[in-house]
């Protein structure tokens, strides 16, 4: 309990004072910033014409295609740590059906890029 | 009484980290100006105090003083938050961070680090990961196509080449046997790890690069090009906050390269204390980074992706198979 605390609680606390210098400077600024809003000054930025259409639009469907294959990427990495971590305890075996593992997911990626799903154009 | 022991070296230690984080952005856009400035043959900065040191100051100060406005079609409690999102996880991620062995003083040991957690690189590359977050909220709560579409750039960037990243440091832990980095910069003892892992560290670099969004990666804001990115709508102390988050990254990388595969603070020359030694090797990287943006060229956007995906998740694939090879 006490290591635990010595290792997590530092986390604890620093995350407080990170918060807390934010919004010291955002205070700061309240006070000391001039303010003089004007409608053309708190208008969506736009360059050369006035703006029109909604920013709420449509976006390109492969920065969706973007973010499902990191999730399973980012998965791989999570599992591969506990792994490389006890490398040298679990032998041979071990590594071999690791690399057997990633085997399975290069051939989904080998696939995937196949596909064209990788493609931007 | 027992408690107060532990928590005020904690304290001090904080104030130390959190002091330096603050200032350091000052000296170093000095730095970087500078030496875009030399490359490219001009003086820069030269007005304000001598070879314009002063310049960092005044520019703060101006930064507070700007007007602050906050678009009328903007989601104002994200518009608000997003700045401080974002400046929190570079924060966070040096509680993690040890500068040097234990020190005696008087008596009682300290260690140099906030926290030296076992599972500190784990908990780097999660918390760093947390700043796509600021990212997202800036990009839509701004309500302006151009924020929209750099925030969505930004993020399939950040995310793409946070894989390989991830990757990449595998093999170092495979050596180390640890996610401690104390440990990690430990087993480097003998040689350090840019011998063993060279594909490794290629990666690292380069996707460091990329989640720092410095040149040849810095699509997201590609000043010249576009208009800002996420952040074309936030102006005075807001947008300071982003570019604070922004140095901040890139002084954890350039540490995260010498702790990682230069050996840390090891094989320090005898009259220079160990932790002296690292942030000399830090300084260098800090200096290539810089160095890169005003020699290299911008990369395309599909270009980004392509060199993310299809080059360096495979290469660091492969070490991960080349580095257990090795080991047996």
């Amino acid at each position: 309990m006490e290591d635990l605390l010595r290792e997590y609680l530092p986390i604890v606390i620093f995350l407080g004072l990170a918060i807390a210098i934010g919004l010291v400077f955002i205070f700061a600024a309240l006070i000391i910033a001039v303010r003089n809003p004007d409608p053309e000054k708190v208008s969506a930025y736009e360059c050369g014409f006035n703006a029109f259409d909604d920013s709420r639009m449509k976006f390109d469907v492969r920065f969706y295609l973007v973010s499902i294959l990191f999730i399973i990427f980012d998965l791989e990495i999570a599992f591969l740590f506990p792994w490389a971590v006890a490398f040298k305890d679990v032998g041979l075996l071990g590594f071999w059906s690791m690399i057997v593992f990633l085997g399975v997911l290069t051939v989904g990626f080998a696939y995937e890029w196949k596909k064209g799903a990788l493609e931007w154009e | 009484m027992e408690s107060i022991i532990v928590i005020l070296p904690l304290l001090v230690k904080m104030g130390i980290v959190v002091a330096v984080l603050l200032l350091l952005p000052l000296p170093l856009t000095w730095l970087e100006r500078k030496i875009a400035a030399h490359i490219q043959q001009r003086p820069g900065p030269m007005r304000v105090g001598w070879h314009g040191l002063l310049q960092p100051l005044a520019d703060a100060i101006k930064l507070l003083t700007k007007e602050d406005h906050i678009p009328m079609d903007a989601d104002r409690l994200l518009f608000k938050m997003a700045p401080v999102v974002a400046l929190v996880p570079p924060f966070v991620v040096f509680v993690a961070i040890p500068f040097g062995e234990p020190v005696q003083i008087f008596g009682s040991s300290y260690t140099l680090a906030l926290s030296d957690m076992n599972v500190g690189l784990l908990f780097i590359l999660a918390v760093s990961g947390i700043g796509v977050f600021g990212v997202i909220l800036a990009g839509w709560a701004s309500n302006s196509k151009y924020a929209v579409l750099g925030s969505l750039r930004s993020i399939a960037q950040m995310i793409s080449y946070e894989i390989p990243m991830g990757f990449s440091v595998i093999g170092v832990v495979m050596l180390a046997g640890s996610m401690n980095l104390s440990d990690i910069v430990h087993a480097q003892d003998g040689l350090w790890n840019i011998v063993y892992q060279p594909i490794g560290f290629f990666v690292f670099f380069v996707a460091g690069l990329a989640e720092a969004q410095r040149i040849p990666f810095d699509l997201p804001e590609a000043e010249g090009d576009l208009g800002a990115g996420y952040h074309t709508e936030y102006s005075g102390i807001r947008f300071s906050l982003f570019m604070l988050a922004e140095y901040v990254v890139m002084v954890v990388l350039a540490l995260l390269n010498a702790l990682l595969f230069f050996g840390g603070w090891l094989g320090a020359p005898p009259f220079l204390p160990p932790a002296l030694w690292l942030l000399l090797k830090t300084g260098f990287f800090i200096w290539v980074f810089m160095w890169f943006r005003f020699t290299f060229p911008r990369y395309r956007y599909d270009q980004l992706m392509s060199i993310g995906w299809k080059v360096l998740l495979p290469l660091s694939l492969l070490n991960i198979l080349i580095s257990g090879i090795f080991m047996f």
